[in-house]
């Protein structure tokens, strides 16, 4: 049953087997997107017609490698442009929200935390229509009584930022709320026996000491919002990002160079998953 | 000193309501609002309750709406199936140095793009995929066959995709389950069932909870997986919302759906956590 006990050896067998399937199961789609990367052809099927970078560097006009694709490349800019500014903003307002429900008492304290915990549980299309109905509403309303037309108020570039932050700090402030549980406040108070303002004993002491878990949050903030599709698809302007680009391109037939993105994105997001793993692995 | 407590104090609470308050609540309202609006015949916006009547008139509404609960529940359903013999195995049974190894291979895939998966299984499934490739090759079968496009793909996709949030917090669970209760157990001679029954399932609860309740929400929610690997017929509920938003472009009827759907997953998330007795503030942490 478990390793302490004595199991049959059809027992273990069979249940190596299963986890050995399981993973299989896990990988096998993403192995297969990246494997017909290379594939001298011009869809990403079999036959295999023997290696070639064709899909990352060729320059066209048959075959556009993801180097030279214009169009893919402006959405990766796109991505990283809004995933930068969301993981600011998220990292910042989230470690805000961990630091007042975890230090400061006051009334309504519980009603706001649940309000706080609500995104979790929003699924994206809501809240990805509610923002752009809502943007809307007030882009109408500045409209007609002052005459003046906002373009934050549209689908655009800024909106996704917020239409992602809206979630993203939400785990920001769970993740820095975990690690602050763990400080030890007798520190902070020691510092402001000694003179230090609360704002300098959080700045010199607390922050510190939160840095691994406030890094780590930001790398995840970044990663879910570059990823993000479900709540920019409302809210996405003339600038797709790329989970965007490359889902109208799988859905209207699609060549290899989705296939080399692919591979850019499992190195990339993998680089980024381990940098994360590793900083959580030092806080402890 | 008191002066000081309260700048600090105002600095975290003013940017948390901004946030709370400008962004969640008010969105919200709007969309609760937006329900309930619509015109009147001559096309003077006015108040009015046909936009939840029309779901209820047109069996198409409401048959996706309920397809779209009851795929949820058994996408959550798999999942835990096949989540817990896999987490058992990575706590229980590998060895402790293969375990970090496993459980970061774990994680590995759900870093990578929702897209960038089901393209995957697009590529492996299709009707010119590399399992009709195999199977016709080795002259299993004769006539390719398109395996994307139904539901029992469409479910495995959903599986696929919200897999991990079923798999963490049931190996976190897992951990504090102590070995000597197995043990005893089996001294006893109670069988793998029994054990399974009486002591691993019960001591799991809390993650079963939280687990179940994010992955039924992710696939309630899902938009990508149904979309690209379901039938070509938006019977997923949030391609409804999405149609009425993009291709009829009537916001209101949307407007209505979105808060159906949102009420749906609400509900089913308060029951979850009063049958199971628990509180959301715990599952999130």
């Amino acid at each position: 049953m478990i390793r302490s006990l004595p199991n049959s050896r059809r027992y273990t067998w069979s249940f190596n087997l299963f986890i050995l399937a399981y993973f299989t199961f896990l990988f096998a789609p993403l192995a297969v997107t990246c494997i017909f990367a290379f594939n001298d052809s011009n869809f990403p099927s079999l036959p295999w017609n023997g290696f070639s970078l064709d899909w990352f560097t060729s320059p066209g006009p048959e075959r556009v490698g993801i180097f030279h694709d214009e169009q893919n490349l402006r959405s990766i800019l796109t991505s990283f442009q809004t995933a930068f500014f969301v993981a600011i903003l998220s990292t910042v307002v989230g470690t805000c929200s961990a630091f007042l429900f975890e230090q400061e008492e006051f009334p309504f304290k519980n009603g706001l935390y649940f309000l706080m915990l609500a995104p979790l549980v929003i699924p994206g299309v809501i809240l990805g229509i509610s923002l752009l109905l809502a943007a809307n509403t007030a882009g109408t309303f500045f409209e007609d009584s002052f005459g003046i037309d906002i373009g934050l108020f549209r689908p655009s570039f800024w909106l996704v930022v917020f239409g992602q932050f809206s979630f993203i700090t939400t785990f920001v402030s769970l993740v820095v709320s975990a690690r602050l549980r763990k400080f030890d406040h007798s520190l902070e108070e020691a510092a402001m026996i000694l003179g230090a303002t609360r704002l300098e004993a959080i700045w010199l002491i607390t922050l510190r000491y939160l840095r691994p878990a406030v890094i780590g949050a930001g790398a995840v903030a970044f990663l879910m919002s570059f990823e993000n599709f479900n709540t920019t698809l409302f809210l996405v302007g003339s600038e797709p990002t790329l989970p965007i680009n490359l889902y109208l391109q799988v859905r209207d037939g699609s060549t290899p160079v989705i296939n080399s993105i692919s591979l850019l994105l499992i190195v990339g997001t993998s680089g980024l998953a381990l940098f994360n793993l590793y900083c959580s692995k030092k806080e402890d | 000193m008191k002066n000081g407590f309260r700048l600090t104090f105002w600095l975290f609470l003013s940017p948390v309501l901004l946030w709370l308050f400008l962004l969640i609540v008010i969105p919200h309202l709007d969309l609760l609002i937006l329900s309930f609006r619509g015109e009147s015949d001559i096309g003077d916006p006015v108040w009015t309750l046909q936009n939840y009547k029309n779901f209820f008139i047109e069996p198409i509404y409401w048959n996706t709406f309920i397809r779209t609960a009851l795929y949820a529940m058994i996408t959550t359903l798999c999942t835990f199936v096949l989540a817990l013999p896999v987490s058992f195995y990575i706590v229980k049974l590998a060895r402790p140095r293969t375990r970090g190894f496993l459980t970061v291979l774990l994680l590995l895939p759900f870093w990578v793009s929702e897209l960038v998966r089901v393209y995957g299984w697009m590529i492996l499934l299709r009707e010119s995929g590399v399992f009709n490739y195999f199977l016709l090759n080795f002259g299993i079968i004769h006539q390719p066959i398109e395996m994307l496009y139904n539901d029992i793909t469409m479910v495995m996709g959903l599986v696929y995709t919200s897999m991990l949030f079923m798999v963490v917090p049931l190996i976190s669970v897992m951990e504090s389950l102590d070995d000597s209760l197995i043990e005893a157990a089996h001294d006893l001679e109670a069988t793998r069932f029994d054990i399974l029954r009486t002591i691993i399932i019960p001591h799991c609860k809390p993650g079963i909870t939280s687990g179940a309740i994010v992955v039924f929400m992710l696939a309630l929610g899902n938009y990508l997986t149904p979309n690209l690997m379901g039938g070509k017929n938006s019977l997923w509920f949030t391609e409804q919302i999405y149609n009425q938003f993009i291709a009829s472009f009537n916001w209101n009827q949307g407007a209505a759906f979105g808060f159906l759907l949102l009420v749906l997953s609400s509900a089913i998330i308060w029951i979850g956590l009063k049958v199971t007795r628990q509180k959301l503030g715990e599952v999130a942490s």
